[in-house]
């Protein structure tokens, strides 16, 4: 009962710190209110007993990708002078796109409370790592590999934008 | 819940808080008299015999020391960012077996807080949030040579983080396990640095730089950036920023020592058993942590600084491609090892 109670307390909280990601005015408060919540996120992994994607959770995203973000809205400095105005039509579409992106998720995730729950009976270990790499490198090793080469094809994308047409420095 | 192992966790939490600000403070006695030893000078001898309560009238006079917030500053930042860099300091020695399990009042005392089964993940976790506290740090103060030492900060640990990450990989493909309990156990007769001496070299070249150390102090460096991410802090908030620095310096010697020297065990452990195994354990444990301390800080007094670039260049295209070697060639010796070919 009280691990029920964690998680409700948990839950409004990820709620709350994602709700002021997006109503917060300044841009490196919204970021550092997402670190908080992706840190609730995987605390929520480790109420799963999930250790392994709790902790990748945190390296990845609340670690490295958030960084990134915050790197670049602290070279960028906006302020209230240079902030872009929101028209009328501007607001109409971010609502329609917004409002669809909602629905998707609803409809795609009506069932995994139910899925999740049985998942969970047949295997208390499903979320360590031993288990996780097993399933990753038999069951679903040909997903992994593909993943893996997309990663492959974005890094040298980037790497190929990044790059100067001629070395001038050396 | 065991109401006993709450208590004896909670006791070894407490313990371990005190041990590392303790260790902490008196690094910075040991690094200014080791300063003073090698630069051939005296060194702090004022405050008590060999100027040994040196720490405590540096720790009195930050406190007493104005505390000042710059008019422009982001105020709450402001005051987050070193509490962070502390906090994440203090964290990681959470998974860290100090030693082997102890017997008092008819108890198994492990002596580790969380023995967590993805260890070296969360140390790495820990890791990669503990640039936050600098950089939050340096960009509230509304300073320009502040956010350039942010700057440097976070591009440097994002950027050795890599290598650090490659060259422990190789370790736990030895070890077969993310545990850092499993990995000083296996390494009760050969230390893994026998094996991996390339791994350790760069991962210790990669603590150095995540723990903003010389040669790698370029977030600080003060010929070029006043105080770096700091130069806007007065009173205790400098104090924890330096405190950390100490205090990440004293937990990653610590797990250098696991990862690549024993952890608690050493040589001609099987002659003893039980509680004086275990406090010699710690014992040998504790001279480890000291060692690197030692070569940490008699590598400051040595080596002239980097450049940033030349840092960006060492980092991204020596220790990396390095780190993927060593791990290729570890890879291949152990499937064929275990026969896969």
């Amino acid at each position: 009962m009280s691990l029920q109670i964690i998680s409700i307390i948990l839950g409004s909280l990820t709620l709350a710190t994602a709700l002021l990601v997006v109503l917060s005015k300044h841009p490196v408060r919204s970021v550092i209110y997402l670190v908080v919540t992706f840190f609730l996120i995987t605390s929520m992994y480790i109420m799963m007993n999930a250790q392994f994607l709790a902790i990748v959770n945190m390296i990845v995203y609340a670690g490295a990708i958030m960084v990134l973000f915050l790197f670049v809205l602290m070279l960028l400095n906006l302020n209230k002078e240079i902030e872009p105005v929101n028209t009328r039509t501007a607001q109409f579409t971010a609502l329609i796109a917004g409002g669809s992106l909602l629905l998707i998720l609803i409809t795609a995730l009506k069932d995994t409370l139910i899925l999740g729950e049985s998942f969970r009976q047949k295997n208390e270990q499903i979320g360590l790592v031993k288990e996780l790499g097993n399933l990753l490198f038999t069951k679903y090793v040909v997903a992994f590999e593909i993943t893996s080469i997309l990663f492959i094809a974005a890094m040298v994308g980037a790497i190929l934008l990044a790059k100067r047409e001629k070395q001038i420095i050396e | 819940m065991d109401t006993a192992l709450l208590i004896e966790k909670s006791i070894l939490v407490v313990l371990l808080f005190l041990v590392s600000l303790g260790a902490a403070a008196y690094m910075t006695y040991f690094e200014r008299k080791l300063a003073a030893w090698i630069q051939d000078r005296v060194g702090p001898d004022r405050a008590g015999p060999f100027g040994i309560l040196q720490p405590i009238a540096d720790g009195v006079k930050m406190f007493l020391k104005e505390d000042f917030i710059p008019a422009k500053a982001d105020k709450w930042l402001f005051i987050i960012g070193p509490g962070l860099a502390m906090f994440t300091a203090l964290i990681t020695s959470a998974v860290v077996p100090w030693g082997p399990k102890l017997h008092l009042f008819g108890r198994d005392i492990a002596l580790q807080v969380a023995d967590i089964n993805i260890g070296i993940l969360y140390v790495f976790g820990v890791l990669s949030v503990g640039v936050y506290g600098i950089m939050i740090g340096g960009w509230a103060s509304n300073n320009k040579y502040s956010l350039y030492g942010a700057i440097r900060a976070s591009s440097q640990m994002i950027s050795y983080e890599l290598a650090m990450g490659v060259s422990a990989i190789t370790i736990v493909l030895l070890s077969g396990s993310l545990s850092l309990n499993d990995i000083v156990a296996q390494q009760s007769s050969v230390w893994n640095v026998v094996y991996q001496p390339l791994a350790f070299l760069i991962f210790f070249v990669c603590a150095l730089a995540e723990l903003n150390r010389a040669p790698f102090d370029l977030p600080e460096c003060e010929s070029e950036l006043v105080g770096g991410y700091h130069t806007e802090y007065s009173s205790m908030k400098l104090g924890l920023y330096l405190f950390s620095e100490y205090t990440s310096m004293f937990v990653s010697s610590a797990i250098m020592a696991i990862l690549f020297f024993g952890g608690y065990n050493f040589p001609g452990m099987s002659y003893f058993s039980g509680n004086t195994l275990a406090i010699l354990s710690i014992g040998a444990f504790a001279v480890k942590i000291f060692l690197f301390i030692f070569v940490i800080m008699w590598i400051r007094w040595t080596i002239p600084r980097f450049r940033f670039d030349q840092l960006m260049h060492l980092g991204w295209k020596t220790l990396l491609p390095l780190s993927l070697i060593n791990l290729l060639i570890t890879g291949l010796v152990i499937a064929f090892k275990n026969g896969w070919f």
